[in-house]
């Protein structure tokens, strides 16, 4: 009995160690692959930027697509709720502390996620991608229509962040925001890491699996899901507020469609479930349109449409999905 | 009374246009459960052909609306073959990436072969200019899309109530896999019923070319409106896709001639209202 007991604890170890171990070479990678970015785009760090912010958007929708299972077309609403949290608190109340206006933009996404969390939810398969859909365009048409507050469709401007910590100015380089971006984006991998692992992160995926299930052990799915919507809120209205930080203008087009049409499909492409798809998704994707749109205009959307046709044909789990799944298969045929 | 009356006609003109197109995605998407996001590239197709037919060929307008279906459903046949047969049954999120990856495919082709300018399909003289009707005179065009859409409407319900076809096709919607046990060929239901929707939905896109420029991002444009309407009229329904059709054709109208500085938010804030009330969709039977 309590050699079994003792096994169990050493396995328990074991598998803890490991996860630590996955989170410090996660934490290690993204340190990597920022530093390298560094030295590879000097001159184009507010790419780089960019898609920091957008990768917390695609984390945020991994939150709810890849672990609760809630299908959504409409994810960009968080998103461009915290960049206008951020950048109105900024332009009409004087609020330009960096660490203020992300606070302002977390706020933000959070109430964003709330009220979507609560319409999306009612509805299930094609109808809740409908409703996600129509919620994006009303927050568009709404952002348009309240021109006083947001600029309507010349964008909000006029946002001028104070030097972070007093001392680091966001100048025209790009340097302050960029490593302001990286920080924030440790921050919250490690934290969703934390989340994803917890009672309750097991709880979202298992409402994922099977909701009557959960119901009848007692736990309500509803008012979870509700939760991770506003927690993925928040995480989305972080990449907001670093948008409009670093580019100081928050226009219409980060509440798009196509915003949120272009942020599912990066998850996809890296691949539901996993934190670490979401992020090399981003990276993957925004790489490539930067790269193509650059080198021919007129085909890149063509070629973003053969991509996402060769990925669900040859890698549906995703880019991460299926390159974790061969090293394992790899590591099981060695041992 | 004049607006009232302008504002009917082309409400309802405006719905049987997207009835004409959409109710083929509802028919598919009840039967073989795919959210199909590209069926709004294939009325575009639609409408590019007739475009070309009638501009640089020369033809009249009847041959182009038919060479317009017939070029369409011929393009469409292989890319059902290749891809989207292999998407059946699979997870809503594949499905969505992989008609959204066709849609922006067939997006790019358009620019690239037609160009990014506005196509327009020229009317033939009987269908130009206005009706009177003794009381009112309402233009011939909006008339030939309303008798089209009820035409259509009306086709549909005699051959999905009336016919053996209809039977086998309704048993496959309710249960695939009985139907085929009980002898229904359900592959050949399914490749006549995807034929029949992209042919319609490439005459809706001829039919409606007033009302919905072609143009390449007409499939991205427009493809929510489709969407939106199967999904509040309920999927697989034709009496709920009408419904649907002239319930929110007539919000969208409304709201466009009313109150135009809004543009679509009233649209989209009933759409939202309907579904949260019918989560199924206005027709939607429980699963």
């Amino acid at each position: 009995m309590t050699l079994i007991m003792n096994n169990e604890t050493v396995i328990a170890k074991t598998r803890q160690s490991r996860t630590i171990g996955r989170d410090l070479t996660g934490i290690g990678a993204i340190l990597a692959v920022a530093v390298v970015g560094y030295f590879l785009f000097p001159d184009n760090l507010a790419l780089l930027t960019r898609i920091i912010a957008i990768a917390l958007l695609v984390l945020s929708l991994d939150l709810v697509t890849g672990y609760c299972g809630v299908a959504t077309l409409g994810h960009a609403a968080l998103f461009g709720s915290g960049a206008y949290a951020a950048g109105i608190a900024a332009a009409h109340y004087g609020i330009t502390s960096p660490l203020l206006m992300t606070l302002a933009g977390i706020l933000g996404g959070a109430i964003a996620g709330l009220i979507c969390g609560v319409i999306i939810l009612r509805a299930h398969g094609l109808p809740q991608l409908v409703l996600s859909i129509s919620l994006i365009y009303l927050f568009h048409e709404f952002a348009n229509k309240a021109s006083s507050w947001t600029g309507g469709s010349d964008g909000l401007s006029g946002i001028s962040p104070d030097p972070l910590f007093g001392t680091y100015e966001f100048d025209l380089w790009g340097q302050t925001a960029y490593i302001f971006g990286v920080f924030l984006l440790l921050s919250v991998f490690v934290l969703l890491r934390v989340l994803v692992r917890s009672p309750f992160g097991m709880l979202c995926r298992g409402i994922k699996e099977d909701p009557l299930r959960i119901m009848a052990m007692g736990a309500s799915p509803k008012i979870t899901l509700i939760k991770m919507y506003v927690i993925s809120g928040a995480v989305a209205g972080v990449g907001g507020a670093l948008n409009a930080i670093s580019t100081q203008v928050v226009g219409l087009d980060s509440l798009s469609f196509t915003q949120s049409a272009e942020a599912l499909v990066m998850l996809v492409l890296g691949g539901t479930g996993s934190l670490f798809g979401a992020l090399m998704g981003t990276l993957v994707f925004m790489l490539f349109e930067d790269y193509v749109s650059a080198a021919n205009p007129f085909h890149w959307l063509t070629m973003v449409g053969v991509l996402l046709i060769a990925v669900v044909l040859f890698a549906p789990k995703g880019l991460y999905g299926t390159a974790a799944g061969f090293i394992a298969r790899r590591l099981e045929k060695r041992t | 009374m004049q607006t009232v009356f302008s504002i009917a006609i082309d409400a309802f003109a405006y719905g049987m246009v997207l009835f004409v197109i959409s109710i083929g995605l509802s028919v598919t998407m009840g039967l073989m459960r795919v959210v199909n996001l590209a069926h709004g590239a294939f009325a575009m197709i639609g409408g590019y052909i007739a475009s070309y037919a009638a501009q640089h060929l020369g033809l009249g307008y009847a041959v182009a609306v038919l060479l317009a279906v017939v070029g369409t459903v011929i393009i469409a046949i292989p890319i059902e073959r290749l891809l989207y047969r292999r998407i059946y049954g699979a997870p809503e999120l594949t499905q969505v990436l992989m008609t959204i990856g066709i849609t922006f495919c067939i997006i790019g082709i358009a620019n690239y072969v037609f160009g990014p300018t506005l196509k327009t399909i020229p009317l033939p003289p009987a269908l130009q200019g206005s009706a009177d009707l003794g009381f009112r005179s309402i233009a011939v065009h909006r008339l030939f899309a309303i008798v089209c859409g009820l035409a259509v409407a009306g086709g549909l319900w005699y051959a999905i109530e009336k016919t053996a076809f209809g039977v086998k096709l309704r048993a496959s919607v309710d249960n695939a896999s009985m139907a085929a046990a009980l002898g229904v060929r359900t592959e050949i239901i399914y490749a006549i019923s995807f034929a029949v929707a992209v042919g319609l939905a490439a005459f809706g896109g001829v039919l409606g070319a007033e009302l919905l420029p072609v143009e390449p991002y007409y499939a991205l444009r427009y493809m929510v409106t489709f969407l939106v309407v199967v999904s509040v009229g309920g999927a697989g329904s034709i009496p709920g896709a009408l419904l649907a059709c002239l319930v929110l054709g007539g919000i969208d109208t409304t709201g466009r001639y009313l109150m135009p500085e809004f543009g679509e938010f009233f649209f989209y804030l009933a759409v939202i209202a309907i579904i949260c009330v019918f989560p199924r969709g206005l027709a939607g039977r429980a699963r």
